[in-house]
């Protein structure tokens, strides 16, 4: 009180900063611990949101950068399936008088041989490339000349594929071309290429002729004359292409990464964001305490003059302090998260979205300052309600002391809670927003709302249901629980959000995990599988070949399966194409709601992302562009797909042979005969080509493989969790700190009245566990509805994929029940502390 | 005059294993034959259509103009049935040699011939890359150029039947015949036509010359370099002259032919040993540091003729696209004291020995 003197409190409307300063501010370092949960609660909140956007937009700025250097200085580019187009549309383009220069690309993926990983091979023209994107040119080794680049067994490697493959000049790059081997020569570097991309160059003629590629091409990049305007020749062009070949500018590109991760990014941002929530109600909770405990010190200052809406300010800039220290030291850790995170995950947090990708950390200072003000944020509107409830009391009757448990009216707002969280509903059937659940957010967030509303009803509700005998520690727990539920409640809604939250994402990861384990069971129904290739890749089955394998001995019967992709909008990622022999009721797949199977010619069964994203339902006619035709087929059904979130449509091999003439096939489901080894007949498939050439594997491996990447993806929300839990809990000890130091005259009280430490420990740890257990209780219920709108809405229009509803009851339970745990321990803990002077001084502490 | 190939098949050579390829061989006594030999030979290694040439602005500025398209085959991807396979390039070269400017302003274009941008025809002169074309349209060149700060189209007219070189158009490059090419060449070509230079575009008129020339053996070993003129005199006679260099800087083999005036003037070739260069003005490059001796004397039989460049820097980098560095420029040409005609001087292996460089 040393800013108690008359004159002091008359300037205190002038120069009250210096004087005031150590009053409010040195409160916070008076009780330490609260500040420092208050504080960690919310460096955590800001760290996460800024750990997630500084991967993404760092992922993000590579692959743009990347995109730049290979789409260099062209105005359009032309884009097409996987399969590519026919490289007459080159010529056509190529003559027209609009185009300064026209730039063919073949893309490949070229499987590397005996590795399980691949490289980006572009077949280029040097001569064409040097006027579109010249930092791709390939510079040969040891002061050879342009025309090494024409050499048809020359390819050229970027720094980061010479370096992840451990190849020099003069060494062999040996990759899979059909299912034979291919050596290439290593006969350069591309000298423009930014460091630690993957990728090689090698010239067009030799990468068509080589890779089966003969009279196709997978892109066309344009150069359009100087005053040309790029939206009127992309109009004119796009009417010269045929179906399923588009032309964009580069930028589409970009977008398409940008918009297949951003609801990816979105989720996490948004998980992020309910961290920094529960921080800023951490400082609302030890504030709270805090004001109530500081009640008379309040009262003597407003007594000596100082004004209601300083005090208000005041307390504001406690709590804001809070936040803009949290933010900063949020930010940082945020920057250490994202590099960590970068290193060991790669730049889409182990999603898969930036593949041959290694960002750099990216330090952006404006949304860097953006997280810092949100955590001073959290921090404001954390103070605002014990601010305004300190400055609103009439310091008269403040002064009367022992009124410290007067903590809001305890009894919660049921109806307005019961409102919002009916509001959750309507929100649920609000459509996506440009491809964001924002409804779906919007109805989490009520939930949320709703369930901390209702809150300190449901307390009084489970109090009365506790039986109120047994041992004195257990009664007075109870007793307090019930005429003081102010505190509890603060406490417990702490430990509500923090376990909806995690009880919301178990329930959803558990439920899709689940999912993704049966559909996996379902679509891979054959013995052994013998992959040829990725899709996009170098590698395929040819005729002979898949006449080949039917013949191996110990084959029942073969169903080859062909991937492609096709361009359905602009803008748009590609659609995969999938063609394999299937039942003509599509019994043999995953399907989702009816179907109107018909004969299987002209029909096509398409995913629950195609239906979302283009429409389409069974019974209707959808246009496809195949082998650069569009064809009309009909929609039989709809089936699950978990792994190409873009769409997805299925065809009949057959059809498909039927509609392309294409006969390659990239992947065969080996049935076997009755009494054959899997083992025999793995060996003898293999043997028919070159070693390394054939991958075989088991259903048992791709599903093993399967869920162990889907576990690595959703390492990033399992580290959520975690941090939730440990938000809620240092919610729990923040609040059992500052509300145990506020009763340390109850304490010495109760031992004055012949209670024992112990007694007094036990009753602690009861109300430790009642209020944990309240806010549990609560945080489940919350968290289940909650898991219902990931599921149901917010994984369906972000990805648009269902989900079976799988509670991992074991798991809840526990966590639960550890969670009370551990909130029974902090409370004694807590406790003790505040027990640690004696009886006499503790009740003698009275000013 | 085997000059170019000196520039492009040694690298196309330096390319790796590709070259087990047969190029048709130069024999002598092959008649050449038109308008079948305007066109391209695409089973020989290399050709070129080489016009230089003195053009007059209106206000009776001069300039100097090349315009040369390459055709390279290059012994890759013969059995590659793709359509980019790279079998033959063009390549071409264009300058405008401004003396307000002081130096040449280049530029070049290259593609595979296949799908895309560039061709040739093999019935008649016509080569195209991108929007670059020459061609003979029934008597008359024409040639198209839009370059990054300059553009032309030119027509080029021949006053006379084309002026086979060497023996009926054999051309020995050396002691041994193998080093031989088929050449022919077309002087005193009245040129008319439009060039835009720094955005005014504006008619021109003057006089040029045309190179044709196919060939697939190398150049014999110890050639270091080459000089080489073709120029247009005043009345109305032509006259090409080449030498094959050592390191020493020592003539390893010279040629030269003189076509007298008018459409009955006969070929007149002359002994290698009737032909003598002499250096004798040398001007420093900043840019490279080669010296070139831009001023000649140039002795033929009795006759002494003076070359002295337009402008002194003509020197072309190509070392980007052919590996090498050469001047090749705009000159007079002096008898006594008189100016008697204008022409096109060519220097090359003046640096480091080429394409070593």
């Amino acid at each position: 009180m040393s800013g108690g003197r008359p004159s002091a409190g008359r300037a205190a409307s002038r120069r009250e900063g210096p004087v005031l300063a150590p009053v409010f501010l040195g409160s916070l370092a008076r009780r330490r611990m609260a500040t420092l949960f208050s504080l960690a609660a919310i460096v955590l909140g800001v760290a996460l949101g800024m750990a997630v956007q500084v991967v993404h937009e760092s992922a993000l700025g590579e692959f743009g950068r990347g995109l730049r250097t290979l789409s260099g200085q062209a105005d359009l580019q032309v884009v097409g399936p996987r399969g590519g187009f026919d490289e007459a549309l080159y010529a056509r383009l190529a003559t027209r008088p609009e185009i300064a220069a026209a730039s063919p690309v073949l893309e490949i993926e070229a499987r590397l041989t005996g590795r399980d990983d691949s490289l980006t091979l572009l077949g280029v023209d040097i001569f064409t490339l040097a006027q579109v994107s010249p930092r791709l040119l390939p510079r040969a080794a040891d002061g050879g000349d342009r025309f090494a680049a024409l050499a048809d067994d020359a390819v050229f490697l970027g720094e980061g594929a010479s370096q992840a493959l451990g190849l020099r000049a003069g060494d062999r790059l040996r990759v899979q071309a059909g299912s034979e081997p291919l050596a290439l020569r290593v006969a350069g570097d591309l000298p423009g290429l930014e460091a630690g991309r993957r990728l090689a160059v090698m010239d067009i003629a030799g990468a068509q002729w080589h890779f089966g590629w003969l009279g196709r091409l997978t892109r066309i990049d344009l150069r359009l004359r100087e005053g040309v305007p790029a939206d009127a020749v992309r109009a004119a062009l796009q009417a010269d292409l045929p179906a399923g070949v588009l032309v964009q500018v580069p930028a589409a590109a970009e977008d398409e990464a940008a918009n297949l991760s951003r609801a990816y990014r979105v989720n996490l941002t948004l998980l992020a964001a309910i961290a920094l929530l529960t921080g800023g109600f951490l400082v609302f909770s030890a504030q709270a305490l805090s004001v109530v405990r500081r009640r008379t010190e309040f009262a003597f200052l407003r007594a000596l003059g100082l004004a209601r809406a300083t005090l208000f300010r005041w307390l504001l800039a406690e709590g804001v302090v809070v936040g803009l220290v949290g933010g900063v030291l949020g930010v940082g850790l945020g920057h250490a998260l994202a590099w960590g995170a970068l290193s060991l995950l790669g730049g889409d947090l182990g999603a898969g979205y930036f593949s041959g990708l290694s960002p750099r950390l990216q330090f952006e200072a404006g949304t860097s300052a953006i997280y810092v003000l949100l955590g001073g944020l959290a921090g404001l509107a954390g103070a605002w309600l014990p601010a305004r409830e300190a400055a609103t009391v009439s310091p008269a009757r403040a002064l009367k002391a022992g009124d410290e448990a007067a903590l809001g009216d305890g009894r919660g707002h049921p109806r307005l809670g019961v409102a919002v969280l009916l509001a959750s509903l309507p929100a649920c059937l609000i459509p996506p927003l440009a491809g964001l659940p924002l409804g779906g957010y919007l109805a989490v967030a009520c939930i949320l709302a709703g369930a901390v509303l209702l809150l300190p009803a449901l307390a009084a509700g489970l109090v009365r249901l506790l039986p109120l005998d047994g041992p004195v520690s257990a009664r007075l727990a109870v007793a307090r629980l019930a005429a003081a539920p102010g505190h509890a409640v603060t406490a417990a809604a702490g430990v509500l959000t923090s376990v909806a939250l995690a009880a919301a994402m178990a329930i959803m990861v558990a439920s899709f995990r689940d999912s993704v384990d049966q559909w996996l069971a379902q679509i891979l129904p054959a013995d052994l599988y013998v992959r040829g290739g990725k899709a996009s890749g170098s590698a395929y089955l040819d005729e002979a070949l898949q006449a080949r394998l039917a013949g191996v001995p110990g084959v029942a019967r073969v169903d080859f399966i062909r991937h492609d992709s096709l361009r359905l909008a602009e803008g748009r990622p590609p659609v995969a194409l999938i063609a394999r022999p299937l039942a003509a009721d599509g019994s043999d797949l995953p399907l989702v709601g009816r179907s109107v199977a018909g004969e299987g010619a002209s029909q096509v069964w398409i995913s629950e992302a195609m239906q979302d994203l283009y429409g389409g339902s069974p019974g209707q006619s959808i246009e496809l562009p195949l082998a650069g035709r569009p064809v009309a087929l009909r929609v039989a059904g709809v089936w699950r797909d978990y792994a190409r979130q873009t769409g997805a449509v299925m065809l009949d091999l057959a059809a498909y042979r039927h509609l392309t003439g294409d006969r390659l096939a990239n992947d065969a489901a080996i049935h076997l005969a009755p009494g054959a080894s899997a083992d025999a007949v793995a060996e003898a498939l293999t043997g028919l080509v070159a070693p390394g050439v054939l991958e075989i594997a088991r259903p048992g491996e791709i599903r093993a493989l399967s869920l162990r990447i889907f576990d690595r993806t959703f390492a990033v929300t399992y580290l959520l969790e975690a941090v939730a839990v440990a938000i809620g809990l240092a919610g729990v000890a923040a609040s059992f700190a500052a509300l145990a130091a506020a009763r340390r005259r109850e304490f010495g009280m109760l031992r004055h009245l012949g209670l024992t430490r112990r007694q007094i420990g036990a009753m602690l740890a009861r109300e430790g566990a009642l209020t944990a257990g309240v806010g549990v209780v609560g945080g489940l219920l919350a968290g289940g509805a909650i898991g219902l709108v990931l599921i149901e809405v917010v994984n369906r229009q972000s990805f648009h994929w269902s989900m079976d509803l799988h509670v991992p009851w074991l798991s809840l339970l526990l966590f639960g029940g550890g969670l009370v745990a551990l909130a029974a321990l902090a409370a004694v803990v807590a406790g003790r502390q505040a027990m640690a002077r004696s009886a006499v001084l503790a009740v003698r502490e009275d000013w | 005059m085997q000059r170019r190939r000196f520039l492009l098949t040694l690298p196309v050579l330096a390319a790796g294993p590709a070259v087990a390829v047969d190029f048709a061989p130069v024999l002598p006594g092959r008649a050449l034959v038109f308008p079948a030999d305007h066109g391209a030979h695409p089973a020989f290694r290399t050709e070129w259509w080489y016009a230089t040439g003195w053009l007059a602005l209106p206000d009776g500025q001069p300039l100097g103009f090349q315009v040369t398209f390459f055709r390279v085959r290059t012994g890759i991807g013969e059995g590659n049935p793709s359509a980019f396979a790279p079998r033959q390039l063009i390549l071409a070269h264009a300058a405008i040699a401004d003396p307000r400017l002081g130096r040449l302003r280049p530029d070049e274009r290259s593609a595979r011939v296949g799908v895309g941008p560039a061709g040739f025809d093999t019935a008649t002169t016509r080569v195209w890359v991108g929007d670059w074309r020459f061609e003979l349209r029934g008597d008359r060149y024409q040639a198209e150029v839009t370059a990054a700060d300059f553009a032309y189209r030119l027509e080029m007219v021949p006053d006379a039947p084309p002026l086979l070189q060497g023996q009926g158009g054999f051309s020995r490059k050396a002691a041994d015949p193998r080093h031989a090419s088929y050449y022919y060449s077309r002087p005193q070509l009245r040129v008319s036509g439009e060039l835009s230079l720094d955005g005014r575009r504006q008619p021109v008129s003057g006089q040029a010359w045309l190179d044709h020339e196919w060939s697939s053996e190398l150049l014999p070993e110890g050639a270091q370099g080459w000089d080489w003129v073709g120029l247009n005199l005043d009345d109305g006679s032509g006259l090409m002259a080449f030498r094959l260099r050592d390191a020493a800087g020592k003539a390893l083999w010279s040629a030269g032919t003189l076509r007298p005036a008018g459409p009955s003037g006969k070929a007149q070739p002359m002994a290698p040993e009737d032909i003598v260069f002499t250096p004798l003005r040398v001007w420093q490059s900043p840019r490279s540091g080669i010296g070139w001796p831009v001023e000649w004397q140039l002795q033929l039989g009795s006759r002494t003729l003076l070359l002295r460049p337009l402008m002194d820097d003509q020197e072309l980098d190509s070392r980007r696209s052919t590996g090498a560095i050469y001047w090749e420029g705009a000159v007079r040409v002096f008898e006594g004291a008189r100016e008697v005609g204008r022409g096109y001087l060519e220097l090359t292996g003046y640096g480091k020995r080429i394409r070593v460089g």
